[in-house]
């Protein structure tokens, strides 16, 4: 019976062997998939198995983290969630990660490949895994102004600032917004806050970053981009010529007037005296004139038509490519389809301040590893140079007549010299709709520099339509934001 | 005595006395009650961040079973094995600290089904050890249970429909093979009758197997057996199916079917009867597979756990994602594992401790845990084929073998369902699991084979001097 009893044994054996080899298939080839599978519960549990990491502005943490019970230990918090909100997006333990949060995810929880070196060490050492942090450009203060005064106005509406000689965004607010403290968990109220943020039960859409990703008509403030095209091209030489507009004027191929708003003195008006009383009819035909091409050429060289990566994702702002003459004309002034970003017309305005080199706007200074070190520091960066800095110059002479003696008083700063420009744009079938308000604007220190460029935009349903304008609604807020970037740098 | 080859050196040489090994026996014992101490205390320390209070207890118990379990071995069954009851204590004792582990979970404490098993478990223990103890004592030789090959028959058909008979049998989670005595709880009877089983086989087959073994037609080229020798091997079959179909207990179905097959094939040396047997179990299980709706979806599950998963979680009743959170759990853990204490195996949430503790040794312990876990029971399997080997009476190496086979197909089912290798089916890995039925009948096992184990390597006595013969000359090869 002996023979029978080892081939048994043998068949036993076989039995072990084949566990042995499907164990092995499992834990070592499988291992790594099974790991990461994003239905493993374990992929979140470790996600949230430690503190997250901070963004920083102002050497200031405005991220926190608070324990939760349950399977996921730390959530985060967030100080002034709503005014920040548009720079940080949010994390939640059920609703995944937006914007910074999301892009430096790695960084924030500590698992990015350029931590791994540290990691490794941690484990041996016994260490636990930390994050590191995000540390912004933004100026808490800017941030505050621009929050505080888009709140105070009560509409939706949003604001962007830039630093123009390095392109570090300054301020980023948009409102109504959103406290991404309230959705931070994975409980009952955070689905709660979560379910009446959804835009299909909230109008008012406040997770919307209107800084950043929606497109609004620039109305009057296109004009100063129209302005600089005329000069580029050479069509006029200086802030002063007279310029070859008719008044009435009409539009190429058409019947139609264009009109002003009001009995302005538009007729071959300067290029100074037609911005400052914002003249629809001298920028409209200097756009027909210079042609379709030619202004899109100029919309593109600060930064039209492309999305931006700062390193939130921006809506790319828009200038079409196949109008009628008579249309790039409306374009011209901020009109038909042309639409922008607040984002994208304060790098307008950061590129003329900055004597005419864009720079690339950016809001992360630095990523940091838990003990400090600097793992990623970024640059400023040239984006392009729209226009020379002698007609850079011209057009900021044109601006601060804006704010001197046009449009744009109310921006004014005792002791400070400062540009800008208004614009109220209309929208909704013919013009039917309340207009934006627009108001863009630089600041400018007794050496020629500029510290920051800004762009307000509201859109106020409520407010009467005679009041909206970019000089009313926007410029307030606009020169409070510009006040608080000067009184930090004192 | 023309023969001088050692193993036939049985009457003449005896004498000189083979080791007894009890000492070695006792070393690894010291192994296998200090390795489970020390990883009660790294689980304590994983999630409390102290030694937990009742290690010195536990300690104590884990020493006392392994202590008493030496000593009625040392008195009397002196020639056993020595591995298996280190192994079997090893086992045991890990086994208990990894189900204490989980009792620690809060995600497995949230659940109404959750009660502290531990405690329960260590209790089992004590009492298998008591059987196994009594099995030591009151068993003096193993071939005593030869004469109740039939009424062992009758037994174990008894124990297996138990669960099917109105009031007493428990319905748990879609299988039918627990009974309930009030006041004691619940019991498993197929544990139980693998052991019956395997003495009716042992008894039956020694009895039959030249018959089955030599009136037998050629056919293509195998031997096929009479009609009337079939009958046999058709009852198991029929038995096995019926469970099957009854209890929808895949695994149970399997072991028995299994453990017939090895032993007659061990007792008639017939090849052609390992064929016969997977073309029948193969046939009945996909036979059974088409009309139970049951079997079916375990073997959905097997093929496709992600989609299991997912249909789960969308709620569709009758799904569950264990198996995917298994799998997940072996991943998770890779090669080293997490260290005891700190995986996420609850995740499983229901017979975490049970049918799926094996996961929990493969996240926390990774790999080379569950391989560790896997060579220890390879170790118990093959002592038990050598004790086989060694039997000198064909009636104790049938039992061996069935024994250790049946042991070894649990571990390969139990092990293989939860790993993925084949379908689940709802059995506990010997000594590890949680569960009394299980644990009690596998003490018992490990029992019977240290008695034929002792049986097999005690010297034999020596003969009556007979004055007609000289002293037998031992040529040495």
């Amino acid at each position: 019976m002996n023979k029978p009893l080892r081939r048994i044994a043998i068949f036993c054996g076989l039995l072990v062997l084949t566990l042995l080899i499907r164990d092995n298939w499992l834990q070592y080839v499988k291992a790594d998939s099974l790991k990461d599978d994003e239905n493993n519960r374990r992929v979140a549990i470790e996600r949230y198995a430690t503190p997250r990491g901070d963004i920083i502005v102002d050497g200031k943490a405005i991220t926190g983290h608070a324990t939760t019970d349950g399977d996921f230990k730390y959530k985060r918090t967030y100080k002034d969630g709503p005014m920040w909100a548009p720079v940080t997006g949010y994390v939640s333990q059920a609703y995944g990660a937006t914007q910074l949060e999301a892009i430096d995810d790695g960084i924030l929880t500590g698992n990015d490949d350029r931590l791994f070196f540290r990691n490794t060490l941690d484990m041996i050492t016994g260490k636990k895994k930390e994050g590191g942090n995000v540390v912004t450009t933004l100026n808490a203060a800017a941030q505050k102004a621009a929050y505080d005064g888009l709140k105070a106005q009560g509409g939706k509406g949003a604001v962007a600032a830039i630093e123009p000689s390095t392109g570090k965004i300054l301020a980023l607010a948009s409102f109504p917004s959103y406290d991404p403290s309230s959705i931070a968990g994975s409980g009952d109220s955070d689905a709660k806050a979560w379910k009446g943020l959804l835009k299909e039960n909230n109008k008012n859409d406040p997770t919307l970053n209107r800084a950043l990703r929606e497109v609004y008509p620039p109305g009057s403030t296109f004009k100063v981009l129209t302005a600089a095209a005329a000069l580029e091209n050479g069509l006029y030489d200086s802030a002063d010529e007279k310029t070859d507009s008719p008044l009435p004027w009409t539009m190429p191929e058409t019947s139609t007037v264009l009109k002003n708003e009001g009995d302005l003195p538009c007729k071959n008006a300067t290029l100074r005296e037609a911005l400052r009383v914002s003249c629809n009819t001298v920028f409209g035909k200097i756009g027909a004139d210079l042609g379709n091409d030619k202004m899109l050429d100029m919309a593109k060289k600060f930064g039209f038509t492309e999305e931006q990566f700062v390193p939130v994702r921006s809506a790319a702002s828009v200038f079409s490519d196949d109008m009628e003459p008579s249309q790039v004309a409306l374009s011209s002034i901020g009109q038909f389809n042309t639409a922008a970003t607040p984002l994208q017309m304060a790098m307008v305005t950061s590129a003329i301040a900055n004597n005419g080199t864009l720079m690339k706007p950016y809001m992360v200074d630095e990523l940091q590893a838990p003990n400090l070190d600097t793992i990623e520091k970024t640059d400023p960066e040239e984006m392009s140079k729209p226009l020379s800095a002698d007609n850079a110059q011209i057009l900021q002479s044109m601006m601060e007549t804006v704010v001197k003696e046009g449009t744009g008083t109310r921006a004014q700063i005792n002791g400070v010299t400062v540009g800008g420009k208004t614009g109220t744009a209309q929208h909704g079938v013919d013009n039917s709709e309340n207009p934006y308000a627009w108001f863009i604007s630089y600041a400018k220190q007794s050496d020629g520099s500029s510290p920051v460029a800004v762009a307000v935009v509201i859109e106020d349903e409520n407010a009467n339509r005679g009041d909206i304008s970019g000089g009313g609604l926007a410029a307030p807020i606009a020169k409070n934001v510009m006040q608080a970037v000067l009184d930090s740098k004192k | 005595m023309s023969s001088t080859s050692p193993t036939h050196h049985t009457s003449t040489i005896g004498a000189i006395g083979a080791p007894s090994r009890r000492n070695t026996e006792l070393a690894l014992l010291v192994f296998a009650v200090v390795i489970p101490v020390f990883a009660y205390a790294n689980v304590g320390l994983a999630i409390n961040d102290s030694v937990p209070p009742g290690l010195l207890s536990y300690g104590l118990g884990l020493g006392l079973i392994a202590g008493v379990g030496h000593l009625v071995v040392r008195k009397f069954a002196p020639y056993a094995d020595p591995l298996m009851l280190p192994l079997a204590t090893l086992l045991n004792g890990i086994g208990l600290v990894v189900i204490w582990r989980l009792d620690q979970s809060k995600r497995l404490q949230a659940s109404r089904l959750f009660v502290e098993a531990a405690p329960r478990q260590l209790m089992y223990s004590a009492l298998g050890v008591a059987l196994f103890v009594a099995v030591l004592i009151f068993l003096k030789d193993h071939r005593v249970l030869q004469r109740y090959t039939y009424i062992s028959m009758a037994g174990a058909l008894v124990l297996l429909i138990l669960p099917l008979v109105p009031g007493l049998g428990q319905n748990v989670f879609g299988a039918r093979i627990w009974i309930k005595i009030p006041g004691l709880g619940t019991i498993q009877p197929g544990e139980f009758a693998k052991i019956v089983l395997a003495v009716f086989f042992a008894g039956y087959l020694m009895v039959k197997r030249d018959a089955l073994a030599l009136a037998s037609r050629r056919f293509m080229g195998l031997y096929l057996p009479r009609g009337r020798d079939l009958g046999p091997i058709l009852v198991v079959w029929v038995m096995s199916i019926l469970i099957l179909v009854f209890e929808t207990d895949l695994g149970t179905s399997l072991l028995f079917f299994g453990m017939f097959v090895i032993m007659l094939y061990v007792a008639t040396e017939r090849t052609s009867w390992i064929v016969f047997g997977l073309l029948m179990s193969a046939a009945g299980a996909v036979g059974v597979a088409s009309f139970e709706t049951h079997v079916q979806q375990r073997v959905q599950a097997w093929l496709d756990p992600a989609n299991e998963f997912k249909l789960s979680r969308q709620g569709v009743v009758g799904h569950t994602e264990q198996s995917m959170q298994a799998l997940w759990a072996f991943g998770s853990g890779g090669t080293l594992g997490t260290g005891l204490g700190q995986g996420n195996s609850d995740l499983i949430g229901f017979a975490a401790n049970s049918d799926f503790i094996l996961a929990t040794f493969g996240e926390e312990l990774g790999l080379a845990g569950v391989m560790a876990i896997l060579l220890l029971y390879a170790l118990i399997v093959e002592r038990g084929v050598r004790t086989a080997l060694a039997a000198r009476d064909p009636f104790g190496k049938l039992l061996a073998i069935g024994l250790s086979g049946a042991f070894a197909l649990q571990v390969f089912v139990v092990a293989g369902g939860v790993m993925g290798l084949i379908p689940l089916t709802g059995m506990t890995m010997p000594f590890l699991a949680y569960g009394g039925s299980s644990v009690i009948a596998n003490w018992a096992l490990i029992g019977i084979l240290l008695r034929i184990s002792d049986t097999a390597r005690r010297p034999a006595p020596a003969p009556a001097a007979n004055p007609d013969a000289e002293m037998t000359q031992v040529v040495r090869p």
